[in-house]
Parts: C-alpha cells; structure tokens; sequence
C-alpha cells in the first residue's frame, strides 16, 4: 500500500463570496522512503496541496490517505494528534521558538506534544541532534546561529518523533545556492538512514533535480509526473 | 506543567522590560492594598480599643429611650433597682462577659470659687469602672494612677475644664445639681486628677464615686442610667448581642413593652462611621488592584499572542494540542500575576516589618495613635488568590485566540 493516495483532490478557497479554486481534481500515489518534489509556478497549488498532506486543511472533495489513515475529514485535535504521531514539517523560515535551545527545539515535540520520558526523550534527541550534525551548537538559541544551521536544527525537530513523512514547503527559499544543497543532501541521508518519506516544494529548477520524483502543478492541476534526472 | 511554565517564564522574560513594568505595577497595587489595609486595620483597632477600653466599654444597657436623649442628660430615665438586679444576672450569666459597671449619669455646675461651667459626670463604682473600661485609668495624666480610679469625695474632670477654670489636683471644687424633682444640691470635691479626652461623646466626661452621685442627686433607690459591659473578646459582640436581647427582653415596663435597651459601641460612637468609611475605601483599593491586573495581564497577553501568531502557527502545525497552546498562554499570564503579586506580599511583608520597628505616631483628634500594622494571613492569602484569579481571567481571552487559530493563517502571517 502506498504512503499516500490522493484521489481526484480539489480545493476552493473562499474569497469573499467567490470560490477560488486552487486544487482541480489532482491524482497521485507516493510510496514509502520516497524523496519527492512538487514543482510548479507561482501560485499553482503546491502549497495548497502540502497543506492538505500535512492535515492543516481539508481538501473540498477527493480522498486523501497517508499512512493508511483517511485524513481529509479529520476533527481539529485529531489532526492535530496525526501531525505530532505520523507527520514532520520544515518550514521556509525555519520557524524555530526562540526562546528554546537548540537541543530544547528538537526535544519539544517529544515533549509537549509526545509527553515522552526523560531518559526516552534524551536518547532520541542526541541521535538526531548528532545525524543533522549540531551537537556542538546543543545549548545555543537560535539567533546565535546560522540560516543553514538553523534548517538543520528544523530538519531534526521534524525527524526526532521517527515520522513516516516529512513536508517541507519551499525548504530552501530562504537559503544561499551551497547551503540550499546540503540541506537537500541532508535531508536525503536522513532519508536513507531513518527510511522518512520527505516531500518538499520548490520553483528551484536545480533544487527540483534533487528530488527523485517530480510532481509538477500548473494552474492546480497535476501535468507531469515523473522520476527527475 | 513545568515544562509549560518553564517555556511561560522564558517568554516573560523576552520581553524583559514590559515584563518588569507589567510586574513592578502589579506589585505596586498589591503594596498598596496591603499596606492599607495593615495600616487602617492597626489604625481601626487602636481607635475601637481606646473608644471601648476608656469609655464606653463593648456594649451598654440603658432604660429604653435613654441614648435617644443622652445629650441632655435625663434624670427621669433611669433603670430601677428591680431591672438593674436582672440586667446583673443576666451579665454574670453570660460566659463572654468579662466585666460591667453601673453608671450614675448627671449634668452639675463645676464652680472654682471664682467661675462656673458645666460638666457631664459619671458617677461610678471605682473597681467596677476600673474592671469594664480598663484604660479610663491611662487617660489620667495628672493625679495618682495607681490608687482607686475615684474615692469619694474626689473628682476627676477633663483636661478643658481643668485648663479653662485653671484648676489643678487637689484644688478644692463645687459640684451643684438639680436632682429629677427640681431641688438644688452641691457637694464640695477634690480634683483628684485630670483626663486626657478621647474621640466621641462621653469623651470629656468628669468621674466621681457613685455614692457622691447618688447623694448629689438625692436618690433614695440605688438606680442607674448605664450599665457598661467589657466583653472578654470583641470576637463574642454579636453572639453576646444575641444572648443580652434574648434575656433583656424578658425586663417589661408596666405596659408590657422592652423596659431596657442594648447598645453595640459602634451605635454609640460615631467612630464607626469612620471605620465603615475605611472598609469601602479598603473595598474600592480592591477593586482597583483587580483593574490594575487585569488590564495589565490582558495587555501583556494580548501583545505575546499578537507577537508569537507565527510561533503559534507552528507549534500548531507540529501537533501541539489547542488545550495545550491554552496552557502555555494561561500560564504565562498567571506567571506573570502571581509573580507580581508574590513581589508586592514580600515588599508588604518588609515594610510593615520596618514599620513595626520605626513606628508611625500621628495625632487623630486628641489622641496620639501609634500605627502598629499587621498582616492578617487570610489578607495574604486573599490577594494572592485575587492574583491568579484575575490573571488567569486576563488571559483567558488572548490563550483561547492563540488555541484557535488556524495554522495555516498563522504561518503565513508576518
Ligand atoms: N487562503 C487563501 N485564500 C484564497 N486563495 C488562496 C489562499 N491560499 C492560496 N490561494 C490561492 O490558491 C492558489 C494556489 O496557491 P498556493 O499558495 O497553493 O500556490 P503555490 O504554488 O504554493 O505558490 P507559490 O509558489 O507562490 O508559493 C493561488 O491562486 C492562490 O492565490
Ligand atoms: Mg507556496
């Protein structure tokens, strides 16, 4: 069974008394351990769509499942239980809390949201602190570091509670050419080391050919479909 | 939850100043109110005490209509032998009194020899007097102290009497009265010594021994107009309040009407005025520290929410629980109120405590008050609860806001 299923997905947004459709009628399968991209024009629906995997929107009609589970319906809280259970997310701006650690960061959603032990939280934070490489910057907050760095910390904040999938929309817009790379060459290796299904969106052509599949939206629909490379 | 309130005093502390400011106001309001209400309670117990312990004793007993004329004096107004004798019983029968004394009360003409004045007079039983209103013997400033409060043939007139006929201890006096049938009797006296006045009426009054009064005003039946009644706590007035009416209802006129009437100090005295104006000035200090919290939790919690709306968005979008996003918000607040509130207690605490040391002494009418402020726990406890009450209700509003917003909306805003 595929990670995720999406069938003939739309979404309209309501723009006063207008609708505005986004979405029209997408299809698409993205098995697991895949390294995906969704590719497009401004304000071709990627986001729109991420939005909807990432269960922080509901689509208007279509069935979506990930990981099994009928998401298109789910309640506020159940959502919010699926995102911190099965999803990870990175964002364009990083979006660390400032006032956390790095180490405090990637411990948050074992915390907070997962409600771990100690001794279970610690364990886990040190591995991927360590695989994203920044277990030297551990106690410092997130204005003390870097851009790239700072992606690296939100790249273990989004793996440290062993997800099946991680979205990222537009994870390197905010990042220079080099550092961009080794964000995806991270996010790759983690892939490979922990078997996460990463799904991330860029208008980046070079970005783009990171990715080993390509979904390419024009105007909310799905026009190409492909293994890039 | 102390990983929430650890998270909640980070982000107080971000934004350090508004927090210090927001705190420090809060702080301010909590001295203000504490030191209020130790000040006007130390204040309120030193009046009611001196009114009480020199004068007029916890409650008083008089023939039924006799305070509604007190001010003339009245002869004709007295409570009889017969009633007297059961008002005695039904006071030695109460567990909560500690002591009585009965009152002769009777308007002269104090002469010098040389000018005259009038004088109210109370004419009492010396230990009797002593046992009710133990401080009439502190308000002695000139004379013997120690020895009994008034023997027969001694007087003990008010400061202004004595200044403005010039006489002084052991001088010899006339005291002349017109008894209730009309005939005129004096009495020559010693001043026996002189009575600082205090606050209220009965406040100037002169002593003498209730036998002189009863000669003076040639009573054959050993009547009284004023039975004073010392309570052993002041805890007891209203229980005792009860008990007395109870018994002194059973005392009938010859019509069948309540032959006695009981008085509480505070219907007596117009102190209790005072002391009702300081408790609404107490309640309206309150009332403005709820303001003050509330709007100033509200303020903070409305900015951090306006603030974090991104932050939200996020911690939303990676599975935080609405109740919990509720928790961090809720509990930054009352962090915010409760440490406010703990700083204004502490600094309370410190200046009742200097207070205590360096005592304030300030004059209230003729007498000298020495402030000495307490802070009654259930006070404490009261403000500090008000602090998380109000706090919390500050910050329900901004943590339901940042409970319900859409991730989506949130991450997008800038
Ligand atoms: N909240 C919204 N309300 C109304 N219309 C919206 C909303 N969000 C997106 N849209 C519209 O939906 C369409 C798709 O937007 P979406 O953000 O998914 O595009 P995108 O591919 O992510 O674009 P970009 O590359 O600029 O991020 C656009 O026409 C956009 O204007
Ligand atoms: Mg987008």
């Amino acid at each position: 069974m595929p990670l995720i299923r999406a069938e003939n997905i739309t979404k309209n947004y309501r723009v006063g008394d207008m609708e505005v459709p986004a979405l029209k009628g997408v299809s698409f399968e993205i098995g697991e351990g895949a390294f995906a991209a969704f590719v497009g024009p401004s304000g071709s629906g990627k986001s729109t769509l991420l939005n909807l995997l990432g269960c922080l929107d509901h689509p208007t009609s279509g069935t979506l499942t990930v990981n099994g589970t009928d998401i298109a319906t789910l309640s506020r809280s159940a959502a919010a239980s699926f995102r911190g259970e099965h999803l990870g997310f990175i964002f364009q701006d990083f979006n660390l809390v400032p006032v956390l650690s790095v180490y405090e960061n990637i411990e948050y959603p074992l915390l907070m949201v997962r409600g771990w032990s100690p001794e279970k939280r610690r364990e886990r934070v040190l591995k991927v602190i360590d695989a994203v490489g920044m277990n030297e910057q551990a106690h410092k907050r997130p204005d003390q570091i870097s851009g790239g760095q700072k992606q690296r910390v939100a790249v273990a904040r989004a793996l440290v509670g062993e997800p099946k999938l991680v979205l990222a929309d537009e994870p390197t817009a905010n990042l220079d050419h080099d550092t961009a790379y080794r964000i995806l060459g991270l996010m790759k290796t983690m892939r490979d080391n922990f078997g996460t299904s990463f799904i991330f969106s860029t208008h980046d052509p070079k970005i783009m050919g990171e990715a080993e599949l390509t979904f390419t939206l024009e105007d909310g629909r799905l026009v190409q479909e492909g293994g890039a490379a | 939850m102390t990983s929430t309130l650890k998270l909640a005093a980070r982000n107080l502390l971000r934004y350090r100043r508004r927090t210090l400011l927001t705190a420090l106001l809060i702080m301010l309001g909590v001295l203000a109110l504490l030191l209020f209400v130790a000040a006007a309670g130390s204040f309120k117990q030193t009046m009611v005490g001196s009114i009480t312990d020199s004068m007029l004793g916890h409650l008083q007993v008089h023939r039924k209509g006799y305070t509604q004329s007190i001010d003339n004096l009245p002869l004709n107004l007295n409570l009889q032998p017969n009633a007297v004798g059961k008002i005695e019983l039904a006071l030695k029968a109460d567990p909560d009194v500690a002591a009585y004394s009965l009152r002769v009360k009777l308007g002269a003409m104090f002469s010098n020899f040389t000018e005259n004045t009038s004088i109210r007079l109370n004419g009492v039983d010396p230990a009797a007097e002593d046992a009710a209103v133990p401080a009439l013997r502190q308000r002695i400033n000139d004379g013997d102290k120690t020895g009994p409060l008034v023997a027969p043939g001694k007087v003990l007139i008010p400061t202004l009497i004595a200044r403005g006929m010039k006489v002084n201890v052991g001088d010899n006096v006339v005291l002349v009265v017109t008894n209730a049938s009309g005939s005129v009797n004096g009495k020559n006296f010693v001043v026996g010594g002189i009575l600082d006045g205090v606050t209220g009426p009965g406040g100037r009054d002169g002593y003498i021994h209730i036998d002189d009064a009863r000669e003076l005003l040639r009573m054959d039946k050993p009547e009284v107009m004023e039975v004073a009644v010392c309570l052993k706590s002041l805890k007891s007035l209203s229980a005792v309040q009860q008990r007395l009416n109870a018994a002194l209802g059973e005392i009938r006129n010859k019509e069948g009407k309540p032959a006695t009437e009981l008085h509480l100090w505070s219907d007596l005295s117009p102190f209790a005025n005072i002391v009702k104006m300081i408790d609404l000035m107490t309640l309206f200090i309150r009332i403005m520290l709820i303001a003050i919290v509330l709007v100033s939790v509200m303020n903070v919690m409305l900015m951090a929410v306006y603030e974090r709306i991104r932050e939200i968005g996020t911690l939303a979008a990676i599975g935080t629980q609405p109740g919990k996003l509720m928790a961090i918000f809720l509990s930054e607040g009352l962090l915010l109120g409760i440490v406010g509130a703990a700083a204004g207690i502490a600094l309370s605490y410190a200046l009742v405590g200097y207070l205590n040391l360096n005592p304030v002494v300030f004059a209230f009418g003729r007498e000298q008050i020495t402030l000495r402020p307490v802070l009654e726990l259930v006070e404490v406890g009261g403000v500090l609860i008000l602090a998380v009450v109000v706090s919390a209700l500050a910050s329900l509003q901004p943590a339901w806001r940042a409970a319900r917003m859409d991730p989506i909306q949130a991450l997008r805003h800038v």
